[in-house]
């Protein structure tokens, strides 16, 4: 706490505009968390871009395996010539689209951009608790996008095994074009991201833990401080061995160890690597990649959280169970990495615990559904942008999820795994999920961020275009894989039984490229409202949390004077007695006599007592 | 108002101006299309396309600013004759969402039963413990699908009868603890039901117990980019030891032929399997992982480089019996690669055939043993007299290594020969 006071007296004395803001301090080299939380998003929203750009890419190669498109040609030179995207660039498209979404767009811009924007802002801190370490975070992640789309501009092209990067295809560079200096890049722009993600990580749980404003105990926070507390801790845990896989990746590629590595002929040519296991990489890439799975949903699934209750006008239904079911994600998450695993030929018994593991994981996941559905039930649903997005995200979790139980289900998944089943799961449950928590939080907070608000007509057709394509995308993607349709194929034409699914094919990618356009309204939606949008007022959407207290204009320390004190949970919308359907958390119980409930007291006696007075002197006056 | 609809009017011809640049620029295109008519590919026409496919979105985009504008100033109006807001966007916006709940599940009901019914082998498993799997697939979809269905039904009802209204308040109800036992309770039970029954399913395809009457026919599959390698054991049932050090130009497996159970193993081009009779794949890759995968008969196993694995099972219709059920003349079980494992992974196939028991003894007869004369040699194994051998004469070859020595300079022979 003596931290945070010196902190405070530091701002009242030196006052703002003491310490001159260059252009290079304030825009580049911030380290305002408010600035990097934008540095972070519109890079995330850059790269986005570009992972969605490669996946139209290949689903037209998908959708007109036979046809030529001279054009691509002229855009990718040698790898689509003769107008046709060729395998080993098919390969690449898919693995670099799967790694930019998944780490630079999915976890860094969604859990970077807002955990720098929401942590000091709803925590009431002035800032992040190593505002150095912070720039550093953002600095390390660009640096890893800009080494990773490097790899598009070398002879051999970008690293192609895949986004989970299986040795010894990634291990041997002879295997293919793509395990050369492509995978080298992709490995060093991992290092870089793990590092950044730490740094961020770090410093998000000592900011949540040490620098909560006066009053805001653990069970006051809003829950999507919980979702990003829990998800950095998951990082922090998880993504070290990412590392330590990658770390050993790179010395069987270039220094000629045999951790990964055994029993290898290439044509006739026999590798000298004896003794390792290419079993040993999936167990550590798959320790960080089902967490990462959750780094990915967590925060979504706290943005959308506060969404659906600022929106409902109700509180969150069973404010604990959603903390602790995120809580039973969180440790659960790290015992069920074997269920990528099932097919690899690892131990059987092995197989039978994971699916036991993971099956488990399915009631949190459930508890949290139904209480979302329990929030919407008797509210007052305004269909702003970021709650029909947040509505999406439930609907995508609910679909996506229950396919998981196929999947989960060992000897279920012994057909299903690695076809487009997988790709269909996956896709709704993390990938439209987390992008739909992603834009619902951007258009929930654009007026913290910005300081301006968004169209929110364009938003709706942004939203109605966007979530009917992703189930026109991957709902029928889930009857291919049913039908033995393997994923990362790059034409379906060498096989008999799969010419009945070149139509989906075509119908498929029409509809990606429709939800492709269809982000088109976002992005101008987005950066002509930086520029031009109507100026935000103080509390747009009337929420209780504590970033709506701070001025709309930024300023260098959030809040002009004191931090505010907090005194309730985050979520008193109309509550019965109450003027206003919502009561901030910086509202004293005293102020609101006339709503209170026994429970707000947590057992206060004296609390309790000066209720109970005011109660009885008051109540005779009413009737 | 005037001021609004100058702004209007300025934001159209702005518009205008850009489509007319984009047009012009279009007759520039032609024109270049012209002058580049000596490159292979006439680039002219591909423009062409390409730019009308972006003025076409551009006119989408106009369209859509119009219809926006034409919205704020229908709002403005309102606002300045003091009438309340033309257009509720709660309504809008929930009535959509309650149409997307009839469309959507007509919509589920209609993949279903087409797309559903287009999964040609889902009708049957062609196989023992394919069959338990199916069974555990219908009660998991079975369960999902009304999950699916009912939470979808209370999302999108809820969305829209719950829609905002000045004249209601929403119900604070922070919480009850009894209906928060009951769904964590409910689900954990059906998901126990489920994890059991999918243990048990698991237990039975990999616990197998050796029946002596009723060995496993044991054929080995050897997999490398792009194709797989068929080993059957011969007449001893047992696939003889390989080394992948001992891999050459004309021992493509490393099959070690000192071990006596190599000697008579069978080459073969496709994977025949007796009908009812349980067969036990042993799964191995000579460079990176690849995935056998037969989805027929629900198998999928990693075949991996270092490792072997195993799967057992038995196949119960035949290839012919099986035409005759689909109605497919053309129908054939397939070996695809399931692991990305490079540029044509996509195309990584091996026939499978089901033949009755005497059909599979013929076709036994008629595979060829992988020892050839020129590994025999390699071996420093006795040679039948009708193939002299020109070379290798000299081989005192002992360990292995000097085998696979042998065995290049063979190789090199070959070569030169060529």
């Amino acid at each position: 706490m003596s931290t945070i006071s010196l902190h405070d007296t530091h701002h009242d004395d030196h006052g703002h505009g003491h310490h001159h803001e260059t252009f290079l301090t304030k825009y580049v080299f911030s380290q305002d968390h408010k600035m990097i939380a934008k540095q972070f998003l519109i890079t995330g929203i850059i790269m986005a871009v570009i992972a969605m750009l490669l996946s139209i890419l290949f689903r037209i190669q998908l959708a007109w395996p036979d046809k030529s498109f001279p054009l691509l040609e002229t855009f990718l030179g040698k790898w689509a010539e003769g107008g046709r995207i060729k395998p080993d660039f098919f390969l690449a498209l898919v693995t670099i689209h799967g790694t930019i979404m998944v780490f630079f767009v999915l976890t860094a811009g969604l859990s970077g951009t807002f955990s720098n924007l929401l942590i000091p802002l709803q925590i009431g801190a002035r800032d992040m608790a190593s505002p150095f370490l912070n720039m550093l975070s953002y600095w390390f992640f660009l640096t890893a996008c800009l080494v990773m789309m490097g790899s598009f501009f070398t002879q051999t092209g970008p690293a192609s095994a895949g986004w989970t990067i299986y040795p010894p295809l990634s291990a041997v560079p002879k295997a293919m074009p793509g395990s050369q200096i492509g995978m080298t890049l992709w490995l060093i722009s991992m290092v870089l991201f793990v590092a950044s993600s730490l740094m961020g990580g770090i410093n998000y749980v000592s900011t949540i833990l040490n620098m909560r404003t006066k009053g805001m105990d653990l069970w006051k926070m809003p829950l999507t401080i919980w979702a990003l507390f829990l998800t950095a801790v998951l990082g922090i845990l998880s993504f070290p061995v990412l590392v330590a896989g990658v770390v050993l990746l790179v010395f069987d590629r270039s220094f000629g160890t045999s951790f990964y590595l055994s029993d290898l002929v290439f044509g006739t040519q026999i590798l000298p690597n004896e003794g390792g296991s290419p079993i040993l990489w999936q167990h550590l890439f798959w320790f960080l990649g089902h967490p990462e799975v959750y780094i990915v949903i967590m925060p979504a699934l706290g943005i959308s959280s506060e969404i659906i209750s600022v929106n409902a006008r109700k509180p969150i239904f069973g404010y604990h169970a959603m903390v602790y079911s995120l809580m039973g994600i969180t440790i659960l998450s790290f015992i069920v990495w074997g269920h990528h695993m099932f097919v690899t030929g690892m131990n059987p018994l092995l197989g039978g615990v994971f699916m036991i593991t993971t099956l488990i994981i399915a009631v949190p996941s459930a508890v949290k559904t139904f209480n979302y559905l329990a929030t919407l039930w008797r509210g007052n649903i305004r269909f702003t942008p970021a709650m029909l997005f947040a509505i999406g995200l439930v609907s995508f979790f609910i679909s996506g999820g229950l396919t998981g139980i196929f999947l989960g289900n060992a000897s279920l998944d012994i057909n299903l795994h690695d076809t487009y089943f997988v790709v269909a799961h996956f896709h709704l449950v993390m990938g439209s999920a987390a992008i739909f928590g992603m834009l619902a939080g951007v258009y929930h907070w654009f007026p913290k961020m910005f300081g301006r608000m968004m169209n929110p007509k364009l938003a709706y057709l942004h939203f109605w275009v966007t979530f009917i394509c992703a189930y026109l995308v991957f709902f029928p993607l889930h009857f291919l894989g049913l039908d033995g349709v393997p994923r990362r194929y790059y034409a379906f034409t060498e096989f008999e039984f799969m010419n009945k699914w070149l139509t989906v094919n075509v119908f498929v990618t029409w509809s990606a490229i429709v939800a492709a356009l269809a982000q088109v309204a976002f992005l101008f939606n987005f950066f002509y409202s930086i520029f031009r949008g109507k100026k935000a007022p103080q509390n747009p959407w009337d929420a209780n949390t504590l970033e709506w207290t701070t001025p709309v204009e930024h300023l260098h320390g959030n809040w002009p004077g004191e931090i505010p004190t907090v005194y309730r949970w985050p979520y008193d919308y109309s509550k019965p007695g109450a003027e206003k359907d919502f009561i901030p958390q910086t509202v004293p119980f005293s102020q609101t006599m006339s709503s209170n409930l026994p429970h707000d007291f947590e057992g206060n006696e004296e609390a309790e007592r000066i209720q109970k007075e005011w109660e009885a002197k008051n109540k005779p006056v009413q009737e | 108002m005037s001021l609004r609809k100058l702004i209007v009017n300025k934001t159209m011809a702005a518009l205008t101006v850009l489509f007319t640049v984009f047009s012009s620029a279009n007759a520039f295109a032609q024109e270049a299309a012209a002058a580049a008519t000596a490159k292979p590919v006439d680039m002219g026409p591909v423009h062409q396309n390409a730019l009308f496919y972006v003025l076409l979105f551009l006119l989408l985009c106009l369209f859509i600013a119009i219809v926006g504008k034409a919205l704020k100033v229908y709002e403005l109006t309102r606002e300045t004759q003091g009438k309340p807001e033309g257009i509720n966007w709660n309504t809008v916006n929930a009535v959509i969402f309650a149409l997307f709940l009839v469309v959507g599940l007509y919509g589920v009901y209609w993949e279903y039963t087409v797309h559903g019914t287009m999964i040609s082998h889902m009708h049957e498993a062609a196989s023992e413990h394919g069959q338990r799997i199916d069974e555990m697939f219908k009660l998991t979809l079975i369960i999902t699908t009304i999950v699916f269905i009912l939470t979808h039904i209370v999302l999108f009802a809820f969305a829209y009868f719950y829609r905002a209204s000045d004249k209601r308040k929403a119900y604070y109800y922070p919480h009850n603890n009894t209906i928060e036992k009951i769904w964590t309770i409910v689900p954990a039970l059906v998901l126990t039901l489920l994890v059991l029954k999918g243990f048990l399913t698991w237990r039975s395809i990999f616990y197998k117990v050796e029946d002596p009457k009723n060995r496993a026919i044991n054929i080995e599959v050897t997999s490398s980019q792009f194709l797989w390698e068929i080993r059957y054991p011969g007449t001893d049932a047992i696939v003889g030891k390989k080394n992948y050090k001992l891999i050459t130009a004309i021992n493509s497996l490393g099959i070690d032929f000192k071990d006596k159970n190599s000697l008579d193993d069978l080459m073969a081009e496709e994977i025949v399997i007796p009908v009812n009779k349980p067969v036990r794949f042993i799964l191995t890759s000579k460079d990176v992982i690849h995935s056998f995968y037969m989805p027929h008969f629900r198998v999928q196993l990693n075949t991996v480089p270092g490792m072997t694995s195993y799967f057992e099972f038995t196949p119960t219709i035949t290839t012919e019996e099986m035409k005759t059920k689909l109605n497919d003349p053309k129908f054939n079980y397939i070996l695809l690669c399931a692991k990305i494992c490079g540029a044509n992974h996509f195309n990584m196939q091996k026939n499978v055939r089901v033949v009755s028991e005497k059909e599979y003894q013929e076709w036994l007869t008629k595979q060829t043993p992988y020892l050839t004369n020129d590994l025999r040699k390699a071996f420093n194994l006795p040679v039948p007299v009708e193939a002299a051998a020109p070379a290798a004469t000299e081989a005192p070859a002992d360990t292995t290594a000097t085998a696979a020595k042998v065995a290049l300079d063979v190789k090199n022979q070959l070569a030169l020969k060529k």
